[in-house]
This record gives structure tokens, C-alpha cells and sequence, in this order.
């Protein structure tokens, strides 16, 4: 547990880095980035977080049997989709062309359109969810396990 | 070949890169430096993957505001994306059976831990 | 002789590896024949503007599923070991 200014400044600049992961997966079919990049920033903020609270405040609102939750979660929304397009082949982009992100950009340098890419967006949030799960859930647990092997021995 | 034997710097450098990687692996017995080693190979191999997609005056292959030129090739990149997360996950489980290793031998020297011998 | 076997293995080694650095194609002009139908089709094929996620999740989405496999596995691994013991009180 670090001074007041650190506290406060972490709990100001984790909605910062929330929000800037969460852009980060959304536009992924339009600018660099998508699931792993996006999950990555979310999770280090949540290592922000550890840091300046210490392990055991952040344990008692974050516990590890929710995080597995949502990163099963995420697994399988990725596993349905890929199977919602069997009719013709195994991964197969069934969205292009529907009024669901179903447009086609036109060829060339052109200003993005958000509403493109078929099943993209919707595979690229499964795995920021997953990622974003598993790793801060890998943070946690490393973070608590040091601070026990203190007290025991 | 009529244009001789191109001499190409990025190569060469992921040459060291792995022998160094392979030089810190086989020689130290501290396991925490093995780690390391295992990192620096890491880092070499992805090195490596990106530098054989390059053309020469390329830009990133993304459609949105691109200035006219030629596109390096996309598919090494994509290559990378996952080799990056794969070197994550190993390094984290490798790094948590060392610090087990430790509770229960009590150092971390590889040729000391050795509990299960004859 | 421990000492011995490490610098002639290693030499081998390096030694095949900075051959290889001068025998590949020179840097900057790859051979590209598959790259060169995925950046002429991206657009209308998959309706990415993003060439590199339209690789990632469609050209190729069997190794997406792979890599997203052994995360699981890598981060059920962690917890697993690091559970602490239920305390008898």
C-alpha cells in the first residue's frame, strides 16, 4: 500500500487505460491492433493497480473464480462463431454482405468504415476477453503467492 | 547469381542474437539466466520473421489513409502476433515451477536440486 | 573437456547460422506470390480494411484457434499451481 498521491492517481489512470484497451479491440478491422494488443494494455493497467493498492485489497473485489468465468466465456463465444458458417467450410465469414456489419469498403486508401468486416469485430472481442482474463489472472495469483511465502516461512 | 553475395545487416544480427541465446542456455547453471537465454531466443526468432516479409520503400498493409506506395507482405507479421503470445504463456508457467523449485530445494542451482538422483 | 564440446558445438552452430545470413534473398525484395493475392482481395473478399487481421482471423483462423488453446492451458496451469491449502480451524 503506497502514499495517498500514488493511490489516487492509480484509481484515475485505470478508467484511462481501460477505455484506451477497449478502442484498441473495437477498431481493430480498421487501424493496427485487435484482441491480443487490446487485452495486453487492459492487463497492465490491472498490474497498476496491483502495485499501488497491494495484492491482498485487490483480492478481496477481483478474485481468480471470476476471471475464469469470463475467459471461458470468451473461449467459447470463438469456438460458436467459427462453427456458424459449417455450411460451407469450418471458419468461414458468413456476415459479408448481411445488414450486420455486412458492407464492402471500396477498393483503395479510403477513410474507414466501422460497420465492415462480417464476423471480424464479434472474433475480435472473444479474444480480448480471453486475454484480458487470462492475464491479469496469471498478475494475481504470482502477485499473492510472494506475499504468502513471506508469512510462512 | 549475377548479382554477387548480398551482404544483408539484419540477418547477421539475428545470427548473433540466437548464438548468443544458445551460448547463455548451454553454459549457466543459475536457472533464472537460463530464463533469460530462453528470452533472448525469443526475442531473435520474432526478429527474424518480420525482417524476411520487408520491401524495399514499403508501408504497413492497412487500407485506411494509405499513402500510395507499395505493401510489405502481411502474412509474417501475423506469424509474429502469435509466436509473441505463445513466448508469453511458456515464460510465465517456466518462471512459477522456479519459484516452486525454490520452496522446496531451497536454491536455485541446477546441479544442487537434484532430489530424484540414484 | 566439459569447455571443449561447448566451443566446438557452438561454433558449428553460429557457423551455419551466419552461412544462412548470406545465402538468403537479398533484403528487401521477397519472393511474393501468395502475399500479393491476399493484398489484392482483402477488400472484397473479407470486407477488412486491415490486411494483417484479415489474416489473422480469416485466411488463417485455425492458428488463431491453436494459440488461443494453449493460453487456456498455460494460464489454467498457473493457477493450478499456486492453490493454497484450506486451513483446518
Amino acid at each position: 500500500m503506497m502514499s495517498k498521491i500514488v493511490r489516487t492517481m492509480a484509481s484515475l489512470l485505470i478508467l484511462f487505460a481501460l477505455i484506451y484497451g477497449l478502442y484498441i479491440i473495437m477498431h481493430g478491422h480498421l487501424t493496427p491492433g485487435g484482441g491480443f494488443q487490446g487485452g495486453a494494455v487492459f492487463a497492465s493497467g490491472v498490474a497498476l493497480l496491483i502495485v499501488a493498492f497491494g495484492s491482498d485489497n485487490v483480492h478481496k473485489s477481483l478474485k481468480e473464480h471470476h476471471l475464469s468465468i469470463l475467459e471461458s466465456s470468451g473461449a467459447l463465444i470463438f469456438i460458436g462463431l467459427a462453427f456458424g458458417g459449417l455450411a460451407i467450410v469450418f471458419f468461414y465469414n458468413f456476415l459479408v454482405g448481411s445488414p450486420i456489419f455486412g458492407h464492402i469498403p471500396p477498393s483503395g486508401p479510403n477513410p474507414g468504415d466501422i460497420w465492415t468486416a462480417g464476423v471480424i469485430p464479434f472474433m475480435n472481442i472473444a479474444v480480448g476477453l480471453k486475454v484480458l482474463a487470462g492475464l491479469s489472472a496469471i498478475l494475481l495469483v504470482m502477485a499473492l503467492a510472494t506475499t504468502l511465502m513471506e508469512v510462512e516461512e | 547469381m549475377t548479382q554477387g553475395i548480398p551482404f544483408n545487416v539484419p540477418f547477421l544480427a539475428v545470427a548473433v542474437m540466437i548464438g548468443i541465446a544458445f551460448y547463455i542456455i548451454i553454459s549457466q547453471r543459475n536457472l533464472i539466466k537460463l530464463v533469460m537465454g530462453l528470452s533472448i531466443l525469443a526475442s531473435g526468432v520474432n526478429l527474424f520473421l518480420i525482417t524476411l516479409g520487408y520491401r524495399e520503400g514499403g508501408v504497413a498493409p492497412i487500407y485506411t489513409h494509405a499513402p500510395a506506395e507499395v505493401m510489405v507482405l502481411p502474412v509474417p507479421q501475423a506469424l509474429t502476433l502469435t509466436s509473441i503470445v505463445i513466448t508469453v504463456a511458456t515464460l510465465a508457467l517456466m518462471l512459477s515451477l522456479v519459484i516452486h523449485i525454490y520452496r522446496h530445494t531451497g536454491n536455485t542451482d541446477s546441479e544442487k536440486s537434484r532430489i530424484m538422483k540414484g | 573437456m566439459r569447455k571443449i564440446a561447448i566451443a566446438v558445438s557452438l561454433s558449428v552452430f553460429v557457423g551455419f547460422l551466419i552461412a544462412t545470413a548470406f545465402l538468403i534473398h537479398p533484403f528487401g525484395y521477397p519472393p511474393s506470390e501468395m502475399d500479393d493475392y491476399i493484398i489484392e482481395n482483402t477488400q472484397s473478399e473479407t470486407g477488412a480494411n486491415s490486411a494483417v487481421t484479415a489474416v489473422v482471423f480469416d485466411y488463417r483462423g485455425y492458428d488463431t484457434l491453436g494459440e488461443a488453446t494453449i493460453l487456456f492451458a498455460a494460464v489454467t496451469g498457473v493457477v493450478m499451481l499456486f492453490r493454497r491449502k484450506k486451513r483446518e480451524n
